[in-house]
């Protein structure tokens, strides 16, 4: 890739998690061919990827103290289900489950959407973590070379939910209720009734209902304690929180949305801001395969995003199954040959050649690669641009 | 930026077009031949300007009324351009607008040399500028702030009326700050998002593809923050491109003056010689010496001996006070010997530097006592050393318990403290001075350690001699601040080219340490 400056990929950090956590950071490689060599001696549970810094990673201790520093990387999220466990019924810590995930769809809509419209990021890749959440990769140069100051500053505007174990009332809206906010509130509205009422059940047993009436206005929670004796529907609770907020938006000004802030409060996504703050934090690798499931982390195509299942996402053993299972034709090609031939090409020689389209992994690296042309074409783009400054001169 | 030589030629015409503006952001260096007289004049009064924004900007709330109308003072005494419409057809004694916004210009990028050297000097003269640019910004009307913005390639759009219109109810709803009317009346501007981090956080503002829309009346933060970074990247390269400068002989003992410049009274002609017996001392450095004398005293009492920064500090502020020569070589004789040093070592090693310091040796310059941005800026404190200034050098808990130890109140401690965080270290000497001696507010702005001295005798009555000696030297002063322009600057060329020579003349290290 000439586009490429000079020395990115050599400059690039990877950290490698080995048997017993063992943990290696800066590590850095010259061609692709020695991170393959590298990860086969190896043989690292976790692959992380870091920055791109000043000088090779794995020569910084050889470098003048002070000017070894993380020159780019790009901004990433990283949402993981645990931290919605205090919203939850379904499953808590590490399980997930097809409800539950709704989250995680609710989340990426959300932010992908603030990412590309409020902020023009433009190459966003949203990531399977293999387990338990999502992470996302924003590549554009600009996002590359943002400063910790404006990464963070960045993660602070899209956090809405605040708080921890002590804390009740995690979301609180005041006049004027900015766009954000708003676009953020109409997607939850569009998932809200099956995902909450339904399939969380938020407004069915008193436990929950009484979690939910938390988050209201005392005034209000007693009139719908009242009012829930009587109704049972979950559905038709919920309308009636509703009208008593439009109610005390016609009369209140200090805590009149509450309608709103239960529901961003049950879905809203919550991001870990030290995650996207740093400029030399380093995140897993996607395809790289998670100790723990086994599952691959792939990249998701959100134009297939409802009907996204971690659960059918390929296992490293799935994948290892594929490659196994013989060539169409492959047959045939063995008898022509002779034997003693095909005896000594290793096992391992002809796996080496096997192509992985004809696994699981097929759609996921077609899709990946459309975002890497994506990219691109916008470099492209830009050095078509550049040049074009450059002849007017 | 580099600074070019300056042996280029002065271009026709670009006068007119680089100064046709009031306000600038300084990114173009100046390109002309400038006299040495002119280069020091132009800088000594950027100085004294950037002094009085730091001293206004303590004392009162920035843009204040009072905050404006002083600094006005200060431009029209030292001849900066401060007003936009002045104009240049008007008739005018002194110099014309051009020639204003010219040394506005000029002393700018030469003090940008002289502060560029290490962290403290930087954070000084950005902080100072970054103030004066807010100001005289703030000054400009609303037709001229845009056309600053534009001039200087300022990547800040306003956008169009119907583009205002079509947003109109994302703009309200996205800032408590923002009425319909506000949308109205006021331009809003296009600010790529990495110029507006702190609205962006906080979501006090509309952000769409990449950029936030703030109205004309916020534009002001952005602005300065630009400048700000600006003001930043110039100076670290400009430090880069030092060497080049410093290779110039008649550059460098200036440029250092210049960081470590006073700009006031010098104390260098003894008024009150033979006023002050030596029996007085002990009393007067409880009463009326500045802390960081009061502590070089005390600590030459115990020890018996001071190294060489102390005796220079402590032994020159004496002088400024009104010891002769033969008092000052009998007081440090006297404390030597109850130490470690005999009659003969002390004229042999001491006596010389204590005779040079009153001009009797070598190039029989008399040297000046140190003012108070020397004493803070140059030769910081080491083990084993009591000199410098106590409220930047010492450790605040140190520092806490020496002012409890001389009795000051709890609460004058903790406004002391404050002032020392937020690096106001003359202010805190002042807060020092009016705690000690009962008094409210202070008249003056303390510079000098030896105008400490002076002060404190006024208000403790002093005896009736030096009283009167003092109210010439006071009077003297007033009547040089008052005087015209020309006679002033003369003046501080020659206070500049007597500091450049006892600054060349310190070159030669004489004194070692025992």
């Amino acid at each position: 890739m000439e586009h490429v400056q000079k020395n990115y990929f050599q400059n690039r950090e990877f950290s490698f998690t080995l048997k017993d956590d063992i943990y290696v950071r800066y590590q850095s490689f010259t061609t692709q061919n020695e991170l393959e060599k590298e990860m086969q001696k190896m043989n690292p549970y976790k692959i992380d990827i870091g920055a791109i810094y000043s000088h090779r990673p794995n020569q910084h201790n050889t470098v003048k103290s002070g000017t070894f520093q993380a020159l780019e990387k790009e901004l990433v999220f990283d949402i993981d289900m645990t931290d919605y466990d205090d919203v939850r019924s379904c499953c808590s810590a590490a399980d997930i489950c097809c409800k539950c995930w709704t989250l995680m769809t609710i989340a990426i809509r959300i932010l992908d959407r603030a990412l590309r419209e409020d902020f023009g990021f433009q190459h966003l890749l949203w990531v399977y973590s293999g387990r338990r959440g999502v992470h996302c990769w924003v590549c554009d140069e600009a996002a590359r070379k943002l400063s910790v100051a404006a990464r963070s500053a960045v993660a602070e505007y899209l956090s809405l939910v605040k708080g921890g174990e002590e804390t009740v009332k995690k979301v609180v809206l005041t006049d004027p209720i900015h766009p954000f906010i708003r676009e953020s509130l109409a997607v939850v509205e569009r998932y809200f009734p099956k995902y909450a009422l339904q399939e969380q059940d938020i407004l069915s047993h008193r436990e929950s209902v009484d979690k939910v009436l938390s988050l209201v206005p005392e005034d209000v929670r007693k009139e719908l304690q009242q009012d829930f004796q009587n109704e049972k529907k979950p559905e038709t609770r919920w309308k009636l929180l509703r009208d008593q907020a439009t109610k005390k938006q016609a009369t209140a000004k200090k805590g009149q949305y509450f309608e709103k802030e239960v529901m961003l409060q049950y879905c809203y996504p919550r991001l870990d801001v030290n995650v996207s703050k740093g400029v030399n934090h380093l995140l897993k690798s996607p395809f790289s395969v998670h100790p723990k499931t086994g599952r691959i982390s792939v990249p998701i195509n959100l134009k297939e995003l409802d009907v996204f299942d971690p659960f059918a996402v390929p296992t490293i053993s799935l994948i290892c199954e594929e490659l196994d299972r013989p060539r169409a034709g492959e047959d045939e090609e063995k008898s022509e040959e002779s034997k003693d031939k095909e005896n000594e090409k290793d096992a391992a020689e002809r796996r080496k050649i096997r192509d992985y389209k004809r696994t699981s992994l097929a759609k996921y690296v077609k899709y990946f690669d459309q975002f890497l042309d994506a990219m691109a074409r916008s470099w492209k783009g830009e050095l078509l641009r550049k040049s074009d400054l450059q002849k007017e001169f | 930026m580099q600074f070019v030589s300056r042996q280029k030629k002065l271009l026709p015409n670009s006068q007119t077009e680089l100064y046709g503006q009031c306000l600038q952001f300084y990114g173009q260096p100046p390109l002309e031949n400038i006299a040495l007289s002119e280069f020091e004049t132009f800088a000594v009064e950027r100085l004294k300007l950037l002094k009085t924004v730091e001293n206004l900007g303590v004392s009162y709330v920035k843009l204040s009324e009072q905050y404006k109308k002083k600094l006005d003072q200060e431009f029209k005494n030292l001849n900066f351009p401060y007003r936009a419409d002045a104009d240049d057809r008007k008739s005018q004694s002194g110099p014309s607008e051009i020639e204003k916004r010219r040394k506005d210009h000029i002393s700018h990028f030469i003090l940008r040399l002289a502060y560029c050297q290490t962290e403290d000097l930087r954070r000084w003269f950005i902080q100072q500028e970054v103030d004066l640019f807010r100001y005289r910004f703030s000054s400009l009307s609303s037709k001229q702030k845009l056309e600053f913005l534009h001039k200087n390639n300022l990547q800040y759009d306003a956008i169009s009326v119907e583009e205002k219109k079509a947003l109109q109810d994302k703009l309200v709803n996205s800032s408590y700050a923002v009425s319909g009317i506000t949308v109205e009346d006021q331009d809003f501007y296009k600010v790529p998002f990495q110029d507006a981090l702190d609205l962006v956080r906080t979501r006090k503002v509309y952000l769409k593809a990449g950029y936030v829309y703030i109205p004309h009346q916020d534009i002001v933060t952005i602005v300065l923050n630009d400048f700000r970074t600006r003001l930043s990247k110039a100076l670290a390269l400009t430090a880069r491109s030092l060497p080049a400068v410093h290779s110039d002989e008649r550059l460098q003992p200036l440029l250092n003056h210049l960081s470590h410049a006073y700009v006031g009274q010098d104390y260098s002609i003894q008024k009150n010689v033979g006023k002050i017996s030596l029996e007085q001392i002990d009393s007067l450095s409880g009463k009326s010496f500045p802390l960081c004398m009061r502590q070089l005293h005390q600590a030459l009492r115990e020890n018996h001996h001071l190294r060489h920064g102390g005796r220079m500090q402590y032994g020159l502020f004496l002088k400024g006070i009104g010891l002769s020569l033969e008092q000052a070589l009998q007081f440090w004789r006297s404390e030597f010997i109850r130490g470690k040093v005999d009659a003969d070592k002390f004229d042999k090693a001491y006596a010389y530097s204590i005779r040079h310091m009153f001009g009797k040796e070598g190039k029989r310059t008399d040297y000046t006592p140190y003012s108070c941005m020397k004493v803070i800026l140059s030769n910081p404190p080491s083990q084993g050393d009591h000199h410098g200034c106590p409220f930047r050098h010492s450790d605040p808990e140190l520092l806490k318990q020496k002012l409890q130890f001389y009795k000051v109140s709890p609460s004058g401690i903790s406004q002391i403290l404050e002032l020392v965080k937020g690096m106001h270290y003359q202010l805190a000497c002042q807060k020092y001075f009016e705690l000690t001696h009962n008094i409210e507010d202070i008249t003056f702005s303390l510079n000098h350690p030896n105008q400490y001295f002076v002060e404190s005798q006024k208000v403790l009555g002093g005896g009736k001699d030096i009283k009167r000696e003092m109210d010439t030297t006071q009077r003297l002063q007033e009547k040089s601040d008052k005087g015209s322009t020309a006679a002033r600057e003369a003046a501080a060329a020659a206070n500049v080219s007597q500091h450049l020579a006892e600054m060349t003349e310190e070159l030669d290290s004489f004194f070692q340490d025992a």
